[in-house]
């Protein structure tokens, strides 16, 4: 839902998955899912030591 | 004919300019500054008994205590109607004209308006109560503006029926009024595309929602030194759903404990949210608040701390009035408690 993050005016963006499970893959094996939940925390957290002058969708 | 009073701040009452922007309410009855403009616009439908004049810095500063010395003054002359500003696009004066309007028509029962700029940051403040007219964003139209704010004014005061924001030129007070239309929504909506392809203007009955823009906040230092708070508004909430948050419209947030959990366990949480299937997120809530790798990034010292507590509220069906207050709410919350970054997963 990254288009609605940004219509509504948040300004660091990450897409991240599915709309029903953002953070998870239930077509994965257990400890694969975790590991991709891990990588985009680890984005998102790169993300808040980011600076942004306006909006931004990062990837 | 009505007996008016006006509000003006120190500059447009002729006192002086920053200098004097801590002058506290003072009173006279005599005519000055924009007060020339009303009398010329009013002629003989009211005559303006008293003006009340305070600096900006006074009122913004005193906002409780200035409105009520405002109050005191202008009572005693019994008046009918009350026009303060216009404050165009002053912010401080804006305020202070929105919060002396609603006096008025609270306390003295007597119907006020003011004008402003649409980017007055006094215009969000007090539209839902006041009429405010639109102004330009400086005094060069003072004249016209007044004329507006006068017509409007003496009809309020004389109880007649105030049409559509559009055709009186105030700022819509985020009322719906039943009437009856000429034609059925199917035509008027045919109609508006119609113009729409002809490239001719037209007004939709449903206005857009408004979204603010923020500054971005400044990027963390060290995540070592950083608690992050996770957030959300896909709706999980304990079993039982404690704070009865809303499936939709949601009025609500909570704020939920997991200082002792290494993993967010299905078995203790639900998804209140009537917009997206919630099964994945039932069979294991870290897919939407990812509470079970914070944990082990904070073991592994690579942020400071995850904080204690989830917040949780439903983005469905939302009102941006409400969730505008509930945001500020949940930031203020998070502040208080010490967090210094949130990641807000969003269903």
């Amino acid at each position: 839902m990254a288009v609605v993050a940004e219509m509504v005016g948040s300004n660091r963006i990450l897409p991240a998955q599915k709309i029903v499970s953002p953070l998870g893959n239930a077509a994965l094996e257990p400890d694969d899912e975790k590991a991709l939940r891990r990588s985009l925390v680890k984005k998102a957290l790169a993300i808040l030591q980011t600076e942004v002058e306006e909006q931004k969708v990062f990837s | 004919m009505f007996r008016v009073v006006l509000y003006l701040n120190q500059f447009f009452g002729g006192i002086g300019g920053e200098d004097k922007a801590d002058l506290p309410p003072l009173l006279t009855e005599e005519v000055v500054g924009p007060a020339k403009a009303y009398r010329a616009a009013l002629a003989d439908r009211g005559q303006i008994v008293a003006t009340v004049i305070c600096g900006d810095n006074y009122f913004a500063e005193n906002i409780e205590a200035a409105t009520s010395q405002v109050r005191e003054l202008l009572a005693p002359y019994r008046p009918d109607l009350l026009f303060a500003g216009p404050a165009f696009n002053a912010g401080r004066y804006g305020i202070a004209c929105g919060r002396v309007c609603r006096m008025a028509q609270t306390d003295l029962h007597i119907p006020a308006l003011t004008g402003m700029y649409r980017e007055n940051p006094g215009l969000d403040l007090a539209r839902r109560d006041v009429y405010i007219i639109e102004t330009g964003d400086t005094a060069r139209t003072m004249a016209e503006v007044v004329g507006r704010m006068t017509s409007l004014g003496s009809r309020l005061a004389s109880g007649e029926k105030i049409g559509a924001p559009a055709e009186e030129g105030y700022f819509p007070r985020g009322l719906l009024v039943n009437e009856n239309a000429e034609k059925t929504g199917a035509e008027r909506v045919t109609d508006m595309l119609l113009a729409k392809l002809r490239g001719e203007p037209f007004e939709s009955e449903v206005p857009r929602p408004a979204y603010d823009r923020v500054k971005p906040a400044p990027a963390l230092g060290d995540l070592r030194s950083a608690r992050i708070a996770l957030v959300t508004d896909g709706g999980l909430v304990p079993k039982g759903n404690p704070d009865k948050i809303e499936m939709a419209t949601a009025t609500r947030y909570g704020r939920y404990d997991i200082a002792a959990k290494d993993t967010l366990d299905p078995a203790d949480y639900e998804v209140t949210h009537g917009g997206y299937d919630s099964v994945l997120v039932r069979q294991d809530p870290n897919r939407l608040v990812p509470v079970d790798v914070m944990r082990e990034m904070e073991r592994e010292g690579v942020v400071g701390a995850l904080h204690d507590r989830i917040y949780s509220t439903t983005g469905l069906t939302c009102i941006v009035s409400v969730m505008r207050e509930l945001g500020k709410k949940m930031a203020e919350s998070l502040k208080q408690e010490g967090v210094s970054g949130v990641i807000l997963t969003s269903t």
